[in-house]
């Protein structure tokens, strides 16, 4: 009997120090982040809510929501404009630019050096901390000292079309965002599609080109059917992970005067989860902060129980496996 | 005949050679040219007098590595010494990598070796945790923060972050120490349970030591991302001598009229010295990780 339950209590032994800290940083944020979102918490009643948590200072409303939805945050709507083009166009460098890079490095590439510098420069820009990759591109960008203008002239661009601030002039400023994310986006997916490619059996490679196929017929009906999964999965994770991803816009635009929340905005560069992080953090608006959090927690909640059923369990923790 | 079509099969595959060079120069290698620049940069920046135009060092000094051995300052700002802040830095690295490691070992053991109720759900748990984005949730951890006492509280504050960032690493943590554990034979395990070891005996001396490599990788893998952990610090810590090195560096990029490209590079690159070491040593391991909880 003894024995029984300690064979039930043994492994809640072993995992009693994981779901303690699972509860601590993700439940209980997550469970307040819903009851946030329904608060008009601010600077004036934050200290009464710390103490309390269902204190009467703190009144429940769906003023938050009326807010987004009603579009009576006149800057809601261009917030969305923002995020969906981030998303959209990194996106794209992450899944089919990628794609290109990989093939072009795993498989056209045949000299291994080679192969072996392209991939450890184009895994730089995801494995460098953030704030040096920040500092960078602050660098590379600068008219005075940087060299992307300089750069562009030698390529032939006219100097009217290029801008005295690539951070400030608006077109510009949302090139800039995408490139800056692009590169770390098209580094992830480079490192699950070369890792895929080198899985395909190189019978299936070599028996088409002894057929007559051109390299360019293999990577097209041999290889991109093969990494149909691969294509799925970073995709899938990658628009989760954007959708809530502004540290570099927060690096590169935000570091600027008074906590820089001003530059990101009138540079065009507000994306939705930055947004949100400047109500929280630079006007003290907690509620309407959450609430707008909160959309993005239910967007990533129906997302991931889409992959589920997309995936299954098994694939989503293997990404780079190839079906042949 | 038969010659020229020979001739003309060889112009082909040739023509077909050249526009596969074609695609990697324009696919792979011209792109690139923007990181070797930076890259480029920041080293020979770091080491030059003179801002320099392009990224060939000119007036080689080491006056940008100043910040080792004097305070620092950039126009009328002084920013605290270096070593504290590192040792911030240090702290926050080595306190989330014990704590997931100590946390992760004990329930990626369980996960992989133990059959108890609600298994399978608590594994779909974990990995649906390790795919939510963890940022959104930056505001209410700022006021768990503040209900447990740790917001403004200088050292403590840190203390709070390394139990939230070493919560938010361990689903990850725990499904990739899974994976050695499931590669380790049941054998082992067998042999010592028949001789009347204890199943806790079983972990700590057997099993353990034998997934070594995995504690190893999730330990690299966790230092380095509690080394690079910005936005919890910029968000948390609000007094000076408990930023850590990314913060002050932040900061001091702020400083726009003011801006010290040379010792900026300088610092920059001490700062990356941690990352890139472990990635030179074990990139193959933290490549697999980096992919996003991939069987070690």
């Amino acid at each position: 009997m003894a024995r029984s339950i300690g064979r039930r209590l043994l492994p809640l032994l072993f995992l009693a120090p994981m779901l303690l800290m699972i509860a601590l940083a993700w439940v209980s944020p997550l469970v307040l982040t819903v009851y946030l979102g329904f608060t008009d918490l601010s600077i004036k009643n934050f200290l009464a809510f710390v103490k309390d948590f269902f204190t009467d200072k703190v009144s429940i409303t769906l003023d938050n929501f009326r807010r987004i939805f009603y579009a009576e945050d006149p800057y809601v709507g261009e917030t969305l404009r923002v995020t969906v083009l981030y998303v959209v166009s990194v996106l794209s460098i992450n899944a089919i630019y990628a794609l290109a890079l990989s093939i072009a490095i795993a498989y056209f590439t045949k000299n291994e050096l080679l192969s072996m510098i392209l991939r450890v420069t184009w895994l730089l820009p995801r494995i460098t901390p953030g704030i040096i990759y920040a500092l960078m591109w602050i660098w590379f960008i600068d008219p005075k000292y940087g060299l992307l203008n300089e750069m562009l002239r030698l390529m032939g661009v006219p100097d009217s079309w290029l801008p005295d601030s690539w951070l400030l002039r608006k077109p510009y400023s949302q090139m800039l965002m995408i490139m800056i994310n692009g590169y770390v986006g098209a580094s992830f997916g480079m490192i699950v599609y070369t890792a895929a490619i080198k899985s395909i059996p190189p019978d299936l490679v070599n028996a088409a080109l002894v057929d007559g196929a051109s390299e360019f017929q293999v990577a097209r009906r041999i290889i991109i059917p093969l990494l149909k999964w691969p294509i799925l999965f970073v995709t899938a994770w990658q628009t989760l992970s954007l959708l809530s991803s502004y540290e570099y816009i927060l690096m590169v635009w935000g570091a600027g005067s008074g906590q820089g929340y001003g530059i990101a905005r009138s540079a065009g560069v507000m994306v939705w989860s930055l947004y949100s992080y400047t109500k929280a953090f630079a006007e003290h608006l907690y509620g309407y902060a959450s609430a707008l959090s909160l959309i993005l927690v239910a967007i990533g909640l129906a997302l991931i129980i889409l992959y589920f059923k997309i995936f299954g369990f098994r694939r989503l923790m293997e990404p780079s496996r190839v079906e042949v | 005949m038969a010659r020229e079509s020979l001739r003309k099969r060889k112009t082909k595959a040739l023509l077909r050679r050249a526009a596969v060079v074609a695609v990697i120069l324009l696919v792979a290698v011209i792109p690139a040219i923007p990181i070797w620049m930076m890259y480029g940069w920041l080293v020979s920046q770091s080491f030059s007098g003179r801002v320099i135009l392009g990224i060939l060092p000119s007036k080689l000094t080491l006056d940008n590595w100043r910040f080792l051995w004097s305070p620092i300052k950039m126009g009328e700002k002084e920013y605290p010494n270096i070593w504290p802040i590192t040792m911030n830095t240090l702290f926050l690295a080595l306190g989330v990598a014990g704590l997931v490691v100590m946390v992760s070992s004990l329930s990626g053991y369980a996960l992989s070796r133990m059959d108890f109720k609600g298994r399978t759900g608590m594994m779909q748990f974990i990995i649906a945790l390790h795919a939510f984005p963890s940022v959104i949730l930056l505001i209410a951890l700022f006021v768990i923060l503040n209900k447990l006492g740790l917001y403004g509280k200088g050292f403590m504050t840190l203390v709070g972050i390394v139990l939230i960032k070493a919560g938010l690493e361990i689903p990850m943590a725990t499904w990739i120490i899974k994976g050695f554990f499931d590669a380790i034979p049941w054998d082992l395990e067998w042999a010592a349970l028949v001789d009347g070891c204890s199943r806790w005996r079983v972990w700590r001396s057997v099993i353990l030591p034998l997934v070594l490599p995995g504690i190893g990788a999730v330990s690299i893998f966790s230092f380095l991302s509690g080394w690079s952990e910005f936005l919890l610090v910029f968000t948390y810590v609000a007094q000076e001598e408990y930023y850590t090195l990314p913060v002050m560096i932040y900061h001091m990029i702020g400083e726009f009229i003011h801006i010290d490209w040379g010792m900026l590079a300088a610092l920059g690159l001490f700062y990356a010295i941690p990352t890139i070491i472990f990635f030179s040593v074990s990139q193959k391991v933290l490549l697999r990780i980096y992919v996003g909880g991939v069987k070690g």
